[in-house]
Order: C-alpha cells, then sequence, then structure tokens
C-alpha cells in the first residue's frame, strides 16, 4: 500500500479536519463527532442530511453548503456511521422545519440511521428518510438487499436541497424523493480495485488486462468480467444496460453524469462522455443537463460510472442548474 | 443467572476473543463482504470492555445498557445496531425481577430480528443467536453445538446484509457476523456463567 497518509486509523478524522480547512467560510465540524455542518443556516426550512462510510470524496461533506446538504455524516472508510453520531447531526442541523435523511441503500446504513430516526423522535424532531438505489448491475428482489446506492446519490442530494430551499414540505420533499430517485440509474465498470487504509490490501483483485462490469463503490462484485476493450465498447455496453433499464424514446430529456471512481484521470473521462454522448444523440435522447468528474469515489478504484435521470418535470432542471455554495458540486 | 460481576466477566471475555480473532474474522468478511467485521467488533468491543471497567455498576440492566450504547456508537456497519439492539433487548428484560438467561438472550434476538428482519436461514448472525436459543432453553448448550451453528452458515445462500449481493457465489462460506455471535456464547461457557 502507497498512500499519502499518517495513521491508518486516522484517516477519516485528519481529512475532515483538512476538509474544513479548504473551505472554512462554509462549513464547520460538529466539535466531538465525525458530522460537518453548512455555516449558512436557512431557518424554517427542512433540512437534507446525509452521510455514509467515507472513502467516496467528494462525497458526502462535499455537497454541505448552501442550496445543498445541511449536513454530512461521515463514517469510517466504507463503514456506516453510527446512530449517535446521525442523531447528533440531526439535531444540529434542523432548522425548525424537519429533517430528511438521504440513504444509500446498505443494510448497515439503513439499520443506522432508522435507530437514530428513533433517537431524534425522543427529541420530538420530526424524520423523514429517502433510500437510494440506484444501481443495476444487482437485480432487486426479496431475496436480496435489494439495488444499491451509488453515483446517483449527488443528483439526489442537489435535487432535495434545491427543493427544500425552494420551500417545500418535509411530506412534499419525501414524495419528490421517492419519484426522483426512480428516475436515476447508473452502471459502472472496474478496472482495479481501491485499498482501504487499515486494511492495507486491494479489495478485489482483476488482472492487468482484465475489468469487471458493475462493481459496487465498496467493491462489491459486479457481473461480468472480461478483458479490458475500448472506451467506445464500454460506452456501448453501459448504455445498452441504461436503454433496457429506462426503455426511453427519441426526444426523451435526461440528465448525465459521468464519474470517475478515484484513479480513473479526467482525461479518460472525457473520452468516455464523448462516447456515450455520440451513442445516446443517435437515439435522439436530449441531455440538458452534463456533469463530469470524479464525485462518488471509492478510494483509489480505477474505473467509472455512468448516470442517467430521467427529467420527468422542467421544474427539475431548474433545480439541477440552481447554483450553490458547497466544496465539491 | 445473570450477576453483574459474571456478566461484566461475560463481556469482557467476548471483547478479548473478538480482539485475538480480528483478523480471521476480517477474513470472512473479505470472502463474502467488505472484509472489515474484525475491524468493526474489536473497535465496538474493545470500547465495552473500557467503559465496563471505568464505573461500578448496580444492575445487570445497567452493564447490559452500558454495553449496548459502546456497541451501538463505536461498531457501525451492520453489525453495530444489530450488537446494539440484542444488548438494549437484553437490558430492558434484565429489568425485570428475576429473568434468567434464557429469556434475556431471547430478548436479544428479538432485537437482532426486529432490527433487521433476517429469518433463520438467511446466512446471518441470527442463525446463531436462535440455534443458542433453542439449546438454551432445552439445556444443552455446548461449544459443540455453537460450533454446528456457525458452521451450519457455510452451505447456505445469503439473503441479508452485503454477502446477499453475492448471491450463489456466497454459498460455502461462513457468515462472519454468526462467527462473532459464536464467540459471544462460547464465552458464556468459557466464563462458567452457564
Ligand atoms: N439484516 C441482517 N440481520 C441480521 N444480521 C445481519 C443483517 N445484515 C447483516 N448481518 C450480519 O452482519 C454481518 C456483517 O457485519 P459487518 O461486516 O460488521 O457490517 P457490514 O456488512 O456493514 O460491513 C454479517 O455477517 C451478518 O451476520
Ligand atoms: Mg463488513
Amino acid at each position: 500500500m502507497k498512500k499519502i497518509i499518517n495513521k491508518p486509523e486516522d484517516v477519516v478524522d485528519e481529512m475532515l479536519d483538512g476538509l474544513v480547512f479548504t473551505s472554512a467560510s462554509l462549513i464547520r465540524r460538529l466539535p466531538g463527532t465525525n458530522v460537518i455542518l453548512r455555516k449558512q443556516k436557512s431557518e424554517g426550512k427542512v433540512a437534507v442530511v446525509s452521510g455514509g462510510g467515507s472513502g467516496h470524496e467528494p462525497t458526502h461533506a462535499g455537497f454541505v453548503g448552501s442550496g445543498m446538504l445541511a449536513a454530512a455524516v461521515c463514517g469510517p472508510v466504507f463503514t456506516s456511521p453510527t446512530p449517535d453520531q446521525i442523531a447528533a447531526a440531526i439535531k444540529e442541523a434542523n432548522q425548525g422545519a424537519g429533517v430528511l435523511l438521504v440513504i444509500k441503500n446498505y443494510s448497515g446504513d439503513i439499520m443506522n440511521f432508522e435507530m437514530a430516526e428513533d433517537l431524534a423522535s425522543m427529541d420530538h424532531i420530526e424524520v423523514k428518510h429517502i433510500v437510494v438505489d440506484d444501481d443495476i448491475a444487482v437485480e432487486d428482489s426479496t431475496y436480496t438487499a435489494g439495488k444499491r446506492g451509488v453515483a446517483g446519490t449527488i443528483l439526489v442530494h442537489k435535487m432535495m436541497g434545491a427543493a427544500a430551499e425552494a420551500g417545500l414540505s418535509l411530506n412534499e420533499l419525501k414524495d419528490l424523493g421517492d419519484q426522483v430517485i426512480s428516475s436515476i440509474k447508473t452502471i459502472g465498470v472496474a478496472l482495479s480495485a481501491g485499498t482501504v487504509p487499515e486494511s492495507g490490501k486491494p479489495g478485489f483483485v482483476l488482472k492487468d488486462n482484465e475489468m469487471e462490469y458493475g462493481v459496487g463503490i465498496h467493491g462489491e462484485p459486479g457481473y461480468r468480467r472480461e478483458p479490458i476493450k475500448s472506451s467506445k465498447e464500454i460506452a456501448k455496453e453501459l448504455t445498452d444496460k441504461l436503454r433496457d433499464a429506462f426503455k426511453w424514446n427519441a426526444s426523451d430529456r435526461y440528465a448525465i453524469l459521468v464519474n470517475g471512481l478515484g484513479a480513473t484521470p479526467l482525461m479518460e473521462q472525457y473520452i468516455f462522455a464523448n462516447d456515450v454522448s455520440e451513442i445516446l444523440t443517435k437515439d435522439k435522447i436530449e441531455l440538458p443537463f452534463r456533469k463530469v468528474g470524479s464525485y462518488m469515489t471509492s478510494l483509489d478504484m480505477a474505473g467509472i460510472s455512468l448516470t442517467l435521470f430521467h427529467l420527468k418535470q422542467d421544474q427539475w432542471l431548474d433545480w439541477l442548474n440552481v447554483p450553490v455554495e458547497t466544496t465539491a458540486w | 443467572m445473570l450477576t453483574v460481576e459474571n456478566t461484566i466477566k461475560w463481556l469482557d471475555l467476548f471483547a478479548d476473543k473478538v480482539a485475538a480473532e480480528k483478523d480471521y474474522l476480517s477474513e470472512l468478511d473479505q470472502a463474502i463482504g467488505d472484509g472489515d467485521h474484525g475491524a468493526n467488533m474489536s473497535r465496538g468491543t474493545a470500547a465495552m470492555k473500557e467503559a465496563l471497567g471505568k464505573q461500578n455498576f448496580g444492575t445487570v440492566q445497567d452493564v447490559l445498557k452500558t454495553a449496548a450504547m459502546s456497541l451501538l456508537s463505536k461498531i457501525g456497519g451492520a453489525s453495530g445496531p444489530l450488537y446494539g439492539s440484542a444488548l438494549i433487548g437484553m437490558a430492558k428484560e434484565a429489568g425485570n425481577a428475576d429473568t434468567d438467561l434464557t429469556s434475556i438472550v431471547q430478548a436479544g434476538a428479538d432485537g437482532i430480528q426486529k432490527r433487521g428482519k433476517a429469518e433463520p436461514g438467511d446466512k446471518t448472525m441470527v442463525d446463531v443467536w436462535l440455534t443458542v436459543l433453542h439449546a438454551l432453553k432445552e439445556g444443552k448448550l455446548t461449544d459443540a453445538v455453537i460450533d454446528q451453528a456457525v458452521q451450519a452458515t457455510a452451505p447456505l445462500k445469503a439473503k441479508k446484509g452485503r454477502a446477499s449481493y453475492l448471491g450463489d457465489r456466497s454459498v460455502g462460506h461462513i457468515d462472519p457476523g454468526a462467527m462473532s455471535s459464536g464467540y459471544l456464547f462460547k464465552c458464556l461457557i468459557a466464563g462458567g456463567i452457564l
């Protein structure tokens, strides 16, 4: 393992202090916790709070700021934060109109956030949650923990933050969140695994010439391994999957997010985005919102994910476009 | 019957066992999960042992409650809320007069199932808890029964937690949470509490 760190057990703590140093005008750290809060409160508006394991930077704390998240709870690397920390974030972030939790669909996250909800209800704070499950690599069935939450989560953060700022009530936000989540799908490919500092070893091993479709952001196994292909061929595989899932028609409007998983340079992300754009142009899909960059990473995993968000209402596009003040959007 | 002293002894033994087997638990989790179960459990049980050593306790309920809060706030992952819910359930049950070990373990298993919604056979820690509970009721809890319950998770296909993403590929591996729960109950025997 080769990393610019000090002690592996200190990575989250030190990273959060570094993040606050970077964006000191926007955010602060709740003392004694791994909770990042925005400095500018929006009194009377619902507070949107997200979180999960660390190692996905700039998610989640990079999206704390005006117009987006009110707080982010940062767990250990790839491990959900605990209920006491989430409850502290809920209490501190509340602006008097209740709190909406954005949870990614992992058993650990769901259970910890639900326990925090129980704790917060004892403080008489109204809390609701939405669960992001955009990864179409795994089947959703009653026999599994369901689809995972991946890069589409950042679009959910943006939508919820903008809608909360626009004054939607907690119930309205929850309904909107459920609709938005069912309109977002993501599929990715990995070229090599990330290495969790405390374990020191890559989460899985791919041969030099191999790639794996559908790998999760914690290195969960995907659906197929094969020899590495060209960007054009990867773009075809991933857009084929998304086309199957969405069943789109010409002139449908989508937001597109090409997301680097940590170790893939922007050059490759742009090349891939170019290939995807060619395919989607042929399908006559409209893409009024486009974003390329490493937003939901998996430590130093090499690879890319492609997210599409079906913009079923004009209002949704407006909410994606409202300017925000955050470290990372 | 649990007493303040033997409950603390039980949980301390559990913390020592988890610390000793940290790497092995993570190895099991590497095969069908994300490789952190040992790190999660040792972080939580070390904090629990420290908290239990720091104060004097008047009741078994206080011991279990303190243990629950340490585990809840330090383990994280899926196993944090599950062990936390188990011990909160056990603490509540210990509050009732003349409760025996069996009903306390029953309350723990109920806590886990209420939180995680896993059924027997889903290849989780629930499989061990329910087998142990059954053996306790019959007065037949032994190391061999526990080992067997842990090993019996290997041929199962995971239906809950991260391992369920693997589908059929989860078959043939012992469930890490089942293993750590096995340690918990083996410490009950090792501590002479049964
Ligand atoms: N819904 C559930 N019900 C009961 N036990 C579960 C459930 N989900 C996961 N587990 C247990 O948790 C263990 C994994 O714990 P751990 O690795 O610490 O958390 P994570 O899966 O979040 O990384 C599994 O081996 C399994 O025994
Ligand atoms: Mg794990």
